[in-house]
């Protein structure tokens, strides 16, 4: 995979898979019954979920962004109860 | 004729010696496929029995569901030929689409190595035939992810619901099926109720059931 110019990126892809806001989280409704009990009673809304890293290579950023989103749809995340986010740093340019 | 029945050993299946052995003594030939072979041996039909597939790395059954056997396996199940997923063999199923719907964490975050009563409520599948409407099967269940969550907008055909949901599974189901019936998942061993001596004998009928499916698929 090269561009028309032959240049090439490459980047760290931090990628965040949750579950899907309606799904019940139960991971993060132990931790947050936990918290009160170390004396924070002000916490709410925690969620538990996972966090890849993983660096690509490819003509740009934006096709590096579209194919790690496809990992994501066919492996990293489960569609059916999970939602992801991909954020992608370039190095060594 | 005696079906011919494939059982696929993963790396980390653990529960393919007892779904031979249980399936045998319902009159099928049944035999071990490796994981990597890219074809079934003409199998009639296919189990993938229970285990930690790939160490269920990522999530249950997501790296297996790439195995090369997966192909054949959908085609049989594309064909209309029986195809069960036990346990670990049903979050394989889920991944690959070949059944509705996805396995979370059991409800209380507990690993679950219990028995349980299910209710059979549909005996349209291959995993059902040869029981009645309604009737209550006693069978182990043994995992930490089983809890039955169907796609958004999705009402998949339970095959078993549980009679005290132990996991949060979504309407108790214990066991789903393709639209056609002939790929069923379902989480309880059926292996591990084929025997008086091991508890229960209630698991030979869903065996049996998936033995009579190749009998009726192989006169259609």
């Amino acid at each position: 995979m090269t561009s028309s110019n032959g240049s090439r990126v490459k980047a760290v892809a931090c990628i965040d898979v949750m579950l899907k806001p309606g799904i019940s989280d139960v991971q993060g409704q132990v931790v947050e019954r936990s918290l009160p009990a170390m004396g924070w009673e002000n916490v709410s809304g925690v969620r538990v979920g996972k966090h890849l890293e993983l660096v690509v290579e490819g003509p740009s950023l934006e096709d590096l962004q579209q194919q790690v989103e496809q990992m994501c749809e066919r492996f990293l995340a489960n569609t059916v109860i999970e939602s992801y986010s991909v954020s992608l740093t370039p190095i060594d340019a | 004729m005696t079906p011919n029945v494939a059982v696929v050993v993963f790396p980390g299946s653990n529960c393919e010696q007892d779904v031979v052995y249980a399936l045998r003594r319902e009159g099928a030939d049944a035999d071990y496929a490796w994981h990597g072979d890219d074809n079934l041996g003409g199998a009639d039909a296919v189990v993938l029995p229970g285990g930690f597939a790939h160490g269920d790395y990522l999530r249950t059954g997501a790296i297996a569901r790439f195995s090369p056997v997966m192909g054949p396996v959908a085609d049989l199940a594309r064909r209309g030929a029986p195809v069960l997923g036990i346990c670990n063999g049903f979050q394989v199923l889920a991944e690959a689409g070949l059944v509705p719907g996805a396995l979370r964490r059991n409800e209380g975050l507990r690993f679950l190595c219990i028995w349980t009563d299910l209710i059979v409520s549909d005996i349209d599948t291959i995993a059902t035939r040869a029981c009645q409407p309604g009737q209550t099967l006693r069978i182990p269940i043994n995992h930490y992810e089983g809890n039955y969550t169907p796609p958004e907008g999705v009402v998949p055909r339970v095959v078993f619901r549980y009679h005290d949901n132990p996991n949060g599974a979504w309407r108790d189901a214990a066991g789903v099926a393709n639209d056609n019936g002939n790929v069923v998942g379902m989480m309880p061993h059926p292996e591990r109720a084929s025997e008086s001596w091991l508890g229960s004998e209630d698991g030979r009928l869903v065996l049996a059931s998936l033995v009579e499916s190749c009998n009726l698929a192989a006169l259609a």
